[in-house]
């Protein structure tokens, strides 16, 4: 419980930290100015949202393999927090593309695979809600997941493959594609911080999707236990008239 | 047993219970050519305009088909209780998924077949210069609607609204065969045709990797 806590105030010492370093210490850029600089959410959204639907694809792997079900609850878990990055990605780029591209949104493959991908999660949460059975939805979820994560490789490698409106990598990109060293310093920082913030999200929602299972298998056995304790009343009733 | 005996034993079954009533074929045939037909209700179907949506208008068409064909495939497995003989045969799952894949692949070339003369009739597209070359686009991109459809299918059927369910899960994973499929076909049907190498690369790897995916899934598509 303590040791959350820590967890959670570190994060939120780091946060202090990240948006005086995207403010005061990443320097302007020369075309876009201030406007560059919601890349420093923007970019590092985007890989803590990949880095959690890994997680989900090896959840889903693991849980077709070992039957645990503490693999779905992990699987369920990343893909909520990986859904609320993926929304900040969403958000947060057009508000960039407006004033540098002159309208919010453009149909490439970066933009449509990251839409279609945040729907096919979507699609993920929609299909547990229509199955009973636990295990059934753990299996039949894990299978419809590693599908949908075929998508995220082709969304990272997008850029890189096709000639998209989106900019083209900035990191890892070649020669001449690079940013300022000061700027690379910033970046990683945010992105280590918001890949901190989605592991603390995912063990918080964890926790829960835990208690939750725990609470509805209780519940089961107390159903139970009602349903034989009438019954066995009806039938002392019965054997009472009947005597 | 080999998988490829077991799987034309199920593709043999599956033509023959269709054979018997020819429910799927019939409503898939008319609902595509509906399809068709209300989409000349979006635009001015004449040459140029075809040409431009044409191909977007084909695979949407084939799209919506597929997911409605699909969708009884495992289902009917269920309501006439015969999942259970296909779980207890003594085949692996794979040959069960490969036979009925097949299968769905066969109705909707069959669809296709009746889809295209009519498609280039109403819009006023010529297909005869290209047909060769489409062909190869249509088989790609329908071998990726039949490989995803038919794993989608036996997920969908173990849950509640299947139905609806299965054009939601099966239609957003299908964008990248779809757009693919598209802009080949466009290439197809511009004034000077040609074979677009990439997005048949594109297809192909599609086509690949979601096979070898649904093969490695396949042993938990008929669990309980």
């Amino acid at each position: 419980m303590k040791n959350r806590w820590l967890f959670a105030l570190i994060i939120a010492a780091l946060f202090a930290f990240a948006g005086y370093a995207v403010f005061f210490i990443a320097p302007d850029e020369a075309t876009m100015h201030a406007i560059q600089r919601i890349f420093y959410f923007h970019a590092s959204s985007g890989w803590a949202a990949m880095e959690g639907t890994g997680i989900v694809f090896f959840a889903n792997v693991a849980y077709l393999r070992k039957r645990q079900p503490k693999w779905d609850w992990l699987a369920v878990s990343a893909v909520e927090v990986s859904l609320a990055f993926w929304s900040v990605v969403l958000v947060t780029g057009p508000i960039w593309a407006h004033p540098v591209w002159g309208i919010w949104w453009a149909w490439d493959w970066r933009l449509t695979l990251t839409l279609v991908l945040w729907i096919l999660y979507v699609c993920y949460l929609v299909l547990r809600t229509l199955v009973a059975d636990p295990e059934r939805r753990a299996a039949v979820s894990a299978i419809f997941g590693i599908f949908v994560f075929l998508g995220v490789p082709l969304d990272y490698l997008s850029i890189r493959i096709f000639r998209t409106q989106h900019p083209q990598p900035v990191l890892f990109g070649g020669p001449n594609s690079g940013l300022d060293p000061t700027m690379v310093k910033v970046f990683f920082s945010c992105s280590a911080l918001m890949t901190l913030l989605m592991i603390l999200l995912v063990i918080e929602r964890y926790r829960l999707e835990r208690l939750r299972y725990e609470a509805e298998e209780m519940r089961l056995v107390i159903e139970e236990r009602a349903e034989t304790k009438s019954q066995n009343r009806e039938m002392q009733r019965r054997t009472a008239l009947g005597g | 047993m080999t998988a490829a005996r077991a799987a034309a034993i199920v593709l043999r079954k599956e033509i023959r219970a269709e054979m018997r009533t020819r429910e799927l074929l019939q409503t898939t045939v008319t609902f595509v050519i509906i399809v068709v037909v209300l989409f000349s209700f979006a635009f001015e179907p004449t040459a140029a305009e075809a040409r431009r949506y044409g191909p977007g208008l084909l695979w949407i068409a084939l799209l919506f088909s597929g997911s409605l064909m699909l969708n009884p495939s495992f289902a009917k497995e269920q309501s006439n209780d015969t999942i259970y003989a296909l779980r207890m045969a003594p085949v692996s799952p794979f040959a069960i998924y490969l036979g009925k894949m097949l299968a769905n692949l066969l109705f909707l070339a069959i669809t296709e077949a009746v889809l295209l003369p009519v498609f280039a009739l109403l819009y006023n597209v010529s297909l005869w210069p290209v047909l060769g070359r489409l062909l190869i686009v249509l088989f790609l991109g329908t071998f990726g609607i039949a490989v995803t459809g038919t794993v989608f299918s036996a997920v969908a059927t173990q849950a509640r609204m299947r139905e609806v369910l299965l054009p939601l899960l099966l239609l957003p994973v299908l964008v990248p065969l779809l757009v693919a499929s598209v802009e080949a076909t466009a290439e197809l049907f511009a004034d000077a045709p040609s074979l677009d190498r990439t997005w048949v690369a594109v297809l192909v790897a599609f086509d690949i990797v979601f096979f070898a995916t649904a093969w490695m899934l396949s042993d938990y598509l008929l669990e309980e």
